[in-house]
């Protein structure tokens, strides 16, 4: 896939891509479920549990308490519950997050889960691929490819009560 | 002088007290516990927060309880514990104090939870370890003399804001030996700091401190009168202490007076919470129908205490002195 | 020895002198204030240009320590301390190990200060044996080995009996007693005033009740027996307006506070800082203004130190297992003057220093008995030299005392003693080779 400019990137048209993605790698799957990271993964999460039909096994995570940079920064003001009501043991979980960039969200993610079961199979789903990975972590469903000058961060937000999404540069 | 909880940045260094804890922090601490109570219930109850650093329980007062769920929250955040009991008295000439601290920072303390039977014990701690620079080592205190039990205080908020979750409406009346209490000091400044409009204390005048209304609180000598209409009520234990002083004459007729009875709990609100910080004197300072009955959450008080210790404890060892 | 001290400003408050003039000392005694006694020669010249010079300060309680308690300070560092301070008389209080109640104990203590050659030491005998309220000690014989009076020290007599009897047994001989209004039982135990500020703090209070209690049954005491008595370390705002009515009745008595209660109260306790662990305890602004206002109107009759060295190991603890106490001697004079810029900033009245430094010289020397704190012609000469305005900050390595302890450690402080005479002969020199 080639690289948009990240001032092009359409969140909705995304979503609607992202969604065919999924629907389809998800389907037959063992007792799917996605997980989404707080926050524009939680809410991309939600959309597509209410759009797959799976919002019982929808759930949220905070990876505050398993971040690597715990003894550089501390904790963060503003830590949310992680809130996962399904079995984890045996489901094929789809994580789900906004922006895709050093994979280290995704580390401490999956540390997670595992601390709440052994899932038969972790599946990662983002809007946008920024690259730039620090660690060997590749997306399995992923609706852009970019590339963003350094020093910014690429941010979801949402609008209408989670019915629009926009993506800003900051 | 400077708040010696706070670091120059204004971020929390050591937990000594409720008093002069900014809001926000408080605010933080109770929302950081609200995510850790989740960990409790689910199959792997630790997150590596702590992980290889070491707390050390220094308890120079005897309790099995707190040292416990302190060293249950430490276990939790993946840290390692090691606990020590050292009986405090002034016949016995052992190691002071602050050379009992020089002697576990030299051994890589990360951080010292600290029960004393002397007010003011962990200001002295807190203050050493700023004097030697060694900043990296935080205190939470776990109650020291009458003057402080911080993390029961945020526990106690924690408690209240789950079941009534706004406080700017409430009346919370706090009975019992609040002269000796440090659970009560540690309620009533955390109560004001969060905006509680009326608070309450309701004892005999033997254990009613002096200036309790310079802190904004009314008291009541009669109970049926200082129950009307409040929404929580905080039973503090009696120690076996107060009849030796000659403040009671016996357990009997203090709970004839001040006994939280179900006669009495009709008096609140319907809706009105029973919270005791623990051990209870069952037919002494609560009726057992109360202790045991629907408006008491003591039991979640417990569950939330270990949350509410694992957000102090990771919010101060994340903190860069 | 001739000694000319030339071009100070001599304030003696005894003779309500404040003025530019010199003083001069032949053989241990003051031979001439302004001008040179006939046929003066003078031996040495002092010039205290730009200072001060005073009667030398006479500290109504200084605990020097010996004998026994040797290891949180002793007469010689102490005795030293007394004469950088600029004090050139002292009384301490006799509860020493063991205890001053034997003329023995009294007579060796005295010897050994008179062989430094420093400050004149007046102790105060124990009023019973052992301090302990129940035997009377033996006065007579006391007095006569060097005591000016006798005293409790912190020991409060409990048995009211036996208090009367010894108020009886010195009135028989026109002995003073000198004793804490502090009742036996009330505020036992207590570190701190009894107040918001020790319920907040969770520290045991000693309410006001027990120092007005006990000034009540010691009045009544007073009344029965005519004994005098000095009340040593008012604290309170109530027990000044006791001692003030009981003045004006007539009673033979008079009173001191400490002068770190002139300046602080129990805020400045702060995070349990026991350096501010004292006994009888800062009380509130209120009390603390009364000690002020007592101070100008003379309800109080003078200023002391109770100088009370306490050593490391007593002190980083705890704030309720703290020892109390704060060094005192190096800062009375510094004390004093604090008291005179604060009065003058808020009074617009005259002579606030001679004033303050009454309260610690010539008031002091009245209330003990001694014909000291004054620079009539024909005195014993003990004079202090000082600067007013210099500053100072206080540090341990500033003071020759083993008391390191002061709740105003690292603050500044104005005056500062350039000479310290004591019966002529110069006891300390700041700028000496």
């Amino acid at each position: 896939m080639s690289h948009i400019d990240p001032q092009n990137l359409d969140a909705e048209a995304l979503y609607a891509s992202l969604l065919e993605q999924v629907k389809a790698g998800l389907s037959g799957a063992h007792e799917p479920a996605i997980v989404g990271i707080h926050s524009g993964g939680a809410w991309i999460a939600e959309r597509l549990a209410k759009d797959l039909g799976l919002e019982s096994r929808c759930g949220v995570l905070d990876v505050s308490f398993y971040r690597d940079d715990y003894a550089n920064k501390g904790l963060p003001m503003d830590v949310k519950p992680t809130d996962i009501k399904f079995e984890v043991g045996g489901a094929t979980i789809l994580l789900v997050d906004d922006v895709l960039y050093t994979g280290r969200t995704t580390r401490a993610a999956m540390n997670e889960l595992f601390d709440y079961g052994r899932p038969a199979r972790i599946m990662l789903a983002a809007l946008v691929d920024r690259g730039e990975r620090q660690l060997p972590v590749a997306a399995d469903f992923v609706a852009a490819h970019t590339r963003c000058a350094p020093g910014t961060a690429l941010r979801l937000k949402q609008e209408d009560e989670g019915r629009r999404f926009t993506l800003t540069i900051e | 002088m400077l708040n010696p909880q706070l670091n120059k940045h204004g971020e929390l260094q050591h937990l000594l007290s409720t008093e002069g804890l900014p809001k926000a922090i408080i605010n933080q601490i109770l929302d950081t516990a609200s995510s850790f109570v989740s960990v409790s219930d689910r199959e792997v109850k630790k997150v590596p927060l702590m992980r290889g650093k070491s707390v050390f329980n220094l308890f120079f007062e005897n309790s099995t309880r707190t040292r416990t769920t302190f060293e249950i929250a430490s276990k939790r955040l993946s840290a390692d514990v090691i606990n020590l009991n050292i009986q405090a008295s002034s016949t016995t000439k052992g190691e002071s104090l602050l050379d009992t601290i020089d002697n576990l920072a030299a051994m890589h303390a990360d951080m010292f939870v600290v029960r004393h039977s002397q007010s003011g014990a962990p200001y002295l701690i807190a203050k050493h370890l700023h004097d030697t620079k060694q900043n990296h080592v935080h205190v939470v205190n776990a109650g020291d003399g009458r003057h402080a039990h911080p993390t029961q205080g945020l526990l106690d908020m924690y408690t209240i804001r789950h079941y009534k979750k706004d406080f700017s409406n409430l009346t919370v009346a706090i009975v019992g030996d609040i002269l000796h209490s440090r659970v009560a000091r540690s309620d009533i400044h955390a109560l004001t700091t969060l905006g509680v409009p009326e608070i309450r204390a309701i004892g005999p005048h033997t254990l009613l401190p002096g200036g309790l209304e310079q802190l904004g609180v009314r008291t009541f000598t009669n109970m049926d009168e200082g129950l009307k209409g409040v929404d929580v009520i905080i039973m503090l234990r009696l120690q076996n202490e107060r009849m030796n002083g000659a403040l009671l004459p016996s357990s009997g007729e203090y709970f004839k007076a001040y006994g939280l009875t179900p006669e009495r709990l009709a008096l609140a609100k319907p809706d009105a919470i029973v919270m005791h910080p623990g051990p209870m004197n069952r037919g002494v300072e609560i009726d057992s129908a109360v202790a045991d009955g629907p408006q008491a959450v003591i039991l979640s008080q417990v569950t939330f205490g270990i949350a509410v210790r694992m957000a102090v404890m990771s919010i101060l060892a994340g903190t860069q002195g | 020895m001739k000694l000319h001290i030339k071009n100070g400003r001599l304030i003696d408050p005894a003779n309500k002198i404040d003025a530019q003039q010199d003083l001069f000392i032949v053989d241990g005694k003051v031979a001439g204030v302004g001008a040179a006694p006939a046929g003066f020669s003078a031996d040495r010249i002092i010039d205290a240009s730009g200072q001060v010079v005073a009667p030398g300060l006479v500290d109504l309680s200084a605990r020097l320590r010996e004998p026994g308690f040797e290891y949180k300070a002793t007469l010689k560092s102490e005795m030293q301390a007394a004469v950088q301070g600029g004090v050139t008389s002292l009384v301490c209080p006799p509860d020493t190990d063991p205890i001053l109640d034997e003329p023995g104990l009294v007579e060796m203590l005295k010897h050994r200060a008179s062989k430094l050659n420093q400050a004149h030491v007046h102790p105060l005998g124990a009023l019973t044996m052992s301090l302990k309220g129940e035997a009377l000690t033996e006065m007579a014989e006391l007095t006569e080995a060097g005591c000016i009076g006798f005293s409790q020290a912190e020991v409060p007599v409990t048995d009211t009996t036996v208090l009367q009897r010894a108020l009886q047994y010195a009135k028989t001989f026109g002995y003073t007693v000198w004793l804490r209004p502090q009742d036996a039982y009330i505020g036992r135990g207590g570190v701190a005033h009894s107040g918001p500020l020790a319920s907040r703090l969770g520290l045991s209070g000693v309410p006001v009740m027990a120092e007005t209690i006990a000034l009540h049954t010691i009045f009544e005491l007073m009344r029965a027996t005519g004994a005098r008595v000095h009340l040593c370390r008012l604290s309170s705002a109530a027990g000044i307006e006791l001692v003030r009515a009981a003045k004006a009745e007539g009673l033979p008595l008079t009173c001191d506070v400490g002068v770190h209660h002139v300046h602080l109260t129990d805020a400045d306790i702060n995070f349990f800082d026991s350096n501010a662990r004292v006994d009888p305890p800062f009380r509130s602004q209120r009390d603390r203004d009364a000690i002020r206002a007592g101070l100008l109107d003379g309800a109080i009759d003078a200023m002391c130190s109770d100088h009370t060295p306490v050593d490391d190991d007593e002190k980083l603890l705890p704030f309720g297992e703290a020892s109390p106490g704060a060094t005192g001697l190096e800062l009375l004079l510094s004390l004093a003057i604090k008291w005179a810029d604060d009065y003058a900033a808020q009074h617009a009245e005259a002579a606030p220093l001679q004033r303050a430094l009454a309260r610690v010289t010539s008031d002091a020397a009245r209330v003990a008995g001694l014909d000291a704190g004054k620079l009539s012609v024909g005195c014993v000469a003990d004079v202090v030299i000082f600067d007013p305005a210099a500053r100072w900050t206080l540090e341990p390595s500033a003071l020759a005392s083993q008391g390191k302890h002061s709740p105003f450690m690292g603050y500044e402080l104005a005056g500062q003693v350039q000479a310290t005479i004591v019966a002529g002969h110069v006891a300390y020199e700041r700028n000496a080779r």
